[in-house]
């Protein structure tokens, strides 16, 4: 494995050099907080910033996306045919991604790339996509990704691993992807590999000490039908007001709504960002809901990332400890505390 | 790569009114470019997503019949926004079929069974594929006894009318069809209710036979204590699902029972399956 060291004075100038190649994606503050976004040409990564507001799950799922579009004017041929939407798949960056997230693009891969269906625009982006990290080495109140099979310094999903080392990154290059990165930044300054290694571990180890841990090991034992049947969930959606904010922020939520909209002849097929919080996720035209109530839904969104992932995938929970829908929730619903009462149910 | 969302384009051929009270039409299409029914090979039992641009997509369960070549057909019913706009248009129209999707009713297993369709109302499209399928003459004899029990409110909401006549003429397909009520004095068939008609003339369950239930919930819930006193073990008892669904394909969420996808991993289910899982449908 490769390590590269790369002085904070020449961060920029790589950056910029590797815009030639590449759509930059980073951490940048705007109206709503701090966010992974494409950056314009004159803006540079906040590479400092805390845990972003939103996950960067956007970058390969936008939160609204085109999808297919057609013509409905009978004079011109291929009328009412839909055809996809041209797409820019060209390299992109995303840097300053965190651990966590990068975990979790892994996690939302098992949906949209699986033996069955490969879903075209998430995987091609997937593929055009080359993800370098930022190990967390002041991990938040809310993090506890130790818990989730991923961690501070967790190199899962990532192209290339970075270390803060206040004047310098240390970075560690994990794939082909990240080597062309720092090639195209002209990153090539190489650290020696034994003592970078031991700088990550102890890095690791301290910020390890700072994250909560939450038991998830119990969770593949259970019966699925004794945790849905279990008393505890009127308790736990009782104080939820369905408003969707812990989905929406949710790094490995990848739901989504299909409409139609047409604007003079043409008509446009896209998606959006759904939420299992909403009634109307699986309100039938009938008018039967088998998701109604509140409680219902509160079930479904915990029951399938602590359990239904569990048993379907066996590749653990279906979340990465980030602390995001924590720190958003109003209401102060802390998915650490459900999952420890799932963990620890013992149907009568 | 291939991009599962993008439907084949499809000509309205026929447009049937298929109810006496006009809300559920039959719809024949046949695909603008004949590759594409080839690509489009299905078995009883599965669904496709009928898509209409700039309007939106419903999942529908193919009423037609894999041994019908040359067109596939769809009853709709009216009750939104897509099924309404599509009662609205007309013969020659375009539009998309995206599919299929889904499984299907275990065609595999059910080879050299006794076969019992029990069906309500105007979940009798996928039964209605399944039967033809049976009947035909390259199947008829890969299957043992085939009864049908088949309802409707009325003689006039019963689907495919001629079709169900015609087969209760037929020696190899037993068809017992009821109404829950009609004034109809000619009416030579059962009145009464799915369930009850089910307990009275539906053939006792042994290890080889297999009933496929289809209908409103209201009918499956009493249907299910018909079939036990009949001796019908929950492995025996096959049913297909909806649920609300978007992509068809197993991604965007929201159809699932449980672990299962009510769009992939389903419709067809067994009751076996079915009790192992949140009935969130």
């Amino acid at each position: 494995m490769n390590f590269i060291t790369i002085d904070k004075k020449d961060w920029t100038t790589g950056i910029d050099k590797s815009r030639e190649t590449y759509q930059v994606f980073g951490p940048v503050q705007d109206e709503n907080g701090c966010q992974i976004k494409p950056l314009a040409p004159d803006v540079h990564p906040l590479m400092d910033a805390g845990v972003t507001v939103m996950s960067p799950k956007s970058v390969l799922f936008p939160q609204t996306q085109k999808m297919l579009t057609a013509t409905l004017d009978a004079s011109i041929e291929d009328h009412h045919v839909m055809k996809p939407v041209k797409k820019d798949d060209t390299p992109r960056v995303v840097l300053g991604i965190r651990p966590y997230d990068a975990r979790a693009i892994l996690l939302v891969k098992l949906n949209f790339d699986n033996p069955d269906y490969q879903d075209p625009y998430w995987c091609e982006a997937y593929a055009a996509t080359t993800f370098v990290g930022l190990g967390v080495n002041h991990p938040g109140p809310c993090d506890f990704s130790t818990s989730t099979g991923c961690g501070p310094f967790s190199e899962e999903g990532l192209d290339v691993l970075m270390a803060d080392l206040d004047d310098r990154y240390l970075a560690k290059i994990l794939t082909e992807k990240g080597e062309t990165w720092a090639g195209a930044c002209g990153f090539d300054t190489r650290a020696d590999a034994a003592e970078s290694q031991s700088l990550f571990d102890i890095l690791r180890k301290e910020a390890e000490k700072n994250i909560t841990s939450v038991d998830t090991d119990q969770l593949s034992e259970k019966s699925i039908l004794d945790l849905y049947e279990a008393p505890f969930w009127d308790d736990v959606a009782f104080s939820c007001i369905n408003c969707g904010t812990c989905t929406f922020v949710c790094p490995t939520c990848w739901c989504f709504d299909i409409q139609d909209e047409t604007k003079h002849k043409t008509a446009v097929r896209f998606r959006n960002w759904d939420t299992c919080m909403s009634p109307l996720f699986t309100h039938h035209a009938s008018g039967h809901n088998p998701r109604g109530s509140k409680v219902q839904r509160v079930r479904q969104r915990f029951m399938h990332k602590l359990k239904y992932f569990v048993d379907k995938y066996d590749q653990g929970i279906m979340c990465v400890g980030c602390g995001r829908c924590v720190a958003s929730c109003p209401v102060n619903i802390d998915i650490r505390e459900v999952c420890t009462i799932m963990n620890n149910y013992e149907s009568k | 790569m291939e991009n599962p969302y993008v439907p084949y384009p499809v000509r309205i051929d026929d447009i049937e009114v298929a109810t006496e009270d006009k809300s559920l039409k039959t719809f024949t299409f046949v695909f603008q470019n004949p590759a594409d029914e080839e690509k489009f090979a299905y078995k009883a039992g599965q669904f496709a997503e009928l898509s209409i641009p700039g309007v939106g997509e419903i999942p529908i369960g193919i009423a037609s019949s894999p041994v019908e070549k040359g067109f596939v057909k769809f009853t709709v019913f009216r009750t939104g926004m897509v099924t309404t706009h599509l009662h609205n248009m007309k013969k020659g129209d375009i539009m998309g079929i995206r599919g299929p999707l889904g499984n299907w009713y275990p065609w595999e297993k059910l080879e050299n069974k006794n076969v019992v369709i029990i069906g309500g109302g105007f979940a009798f499209t996928t039964l209605r594929s399944s039967i033809v399928y049976m009947l035909d003459p390259a199947n008829r004899s890969r299957f043992k006894n085939i009864d049908v029990v088949y309802g409707a409110r009325s003689p006039g909401m019963l689907l495919y009318r001629e079709e169900l006549f015609d087969w209760e003429k037929r020696d190899d397909i037993n068809m017992h069809i009821t109404v829950d009520g009609t004034d109809d004095p000619e009416w030579q068939y059962h009145t009464g209710f799915v369930p009850q008609v089910v307990e009275k003339n539906a053939p006792p369950a042994d290890e080889d036979t297999y009933a496929i239930v289809c209908g409103p919930p209201i009918m499956i819930k009493f249907t299910q204590p018909a079939l036990t006193k009949l001796g019908y073990q929950e492995h025996q008892i096959i049913m297909s699902l909806e649920n609300r669904m978007k992509c068809g394909i197993g991604m965007c969420g929201r159809c699932n029972i449980g672990k299962e996808l009510v769009c992939k991993d389903g419709p067809v289910f067994t009751l076996e399956q079915i009790n192992q899982t949140p009935k969130e449908y």
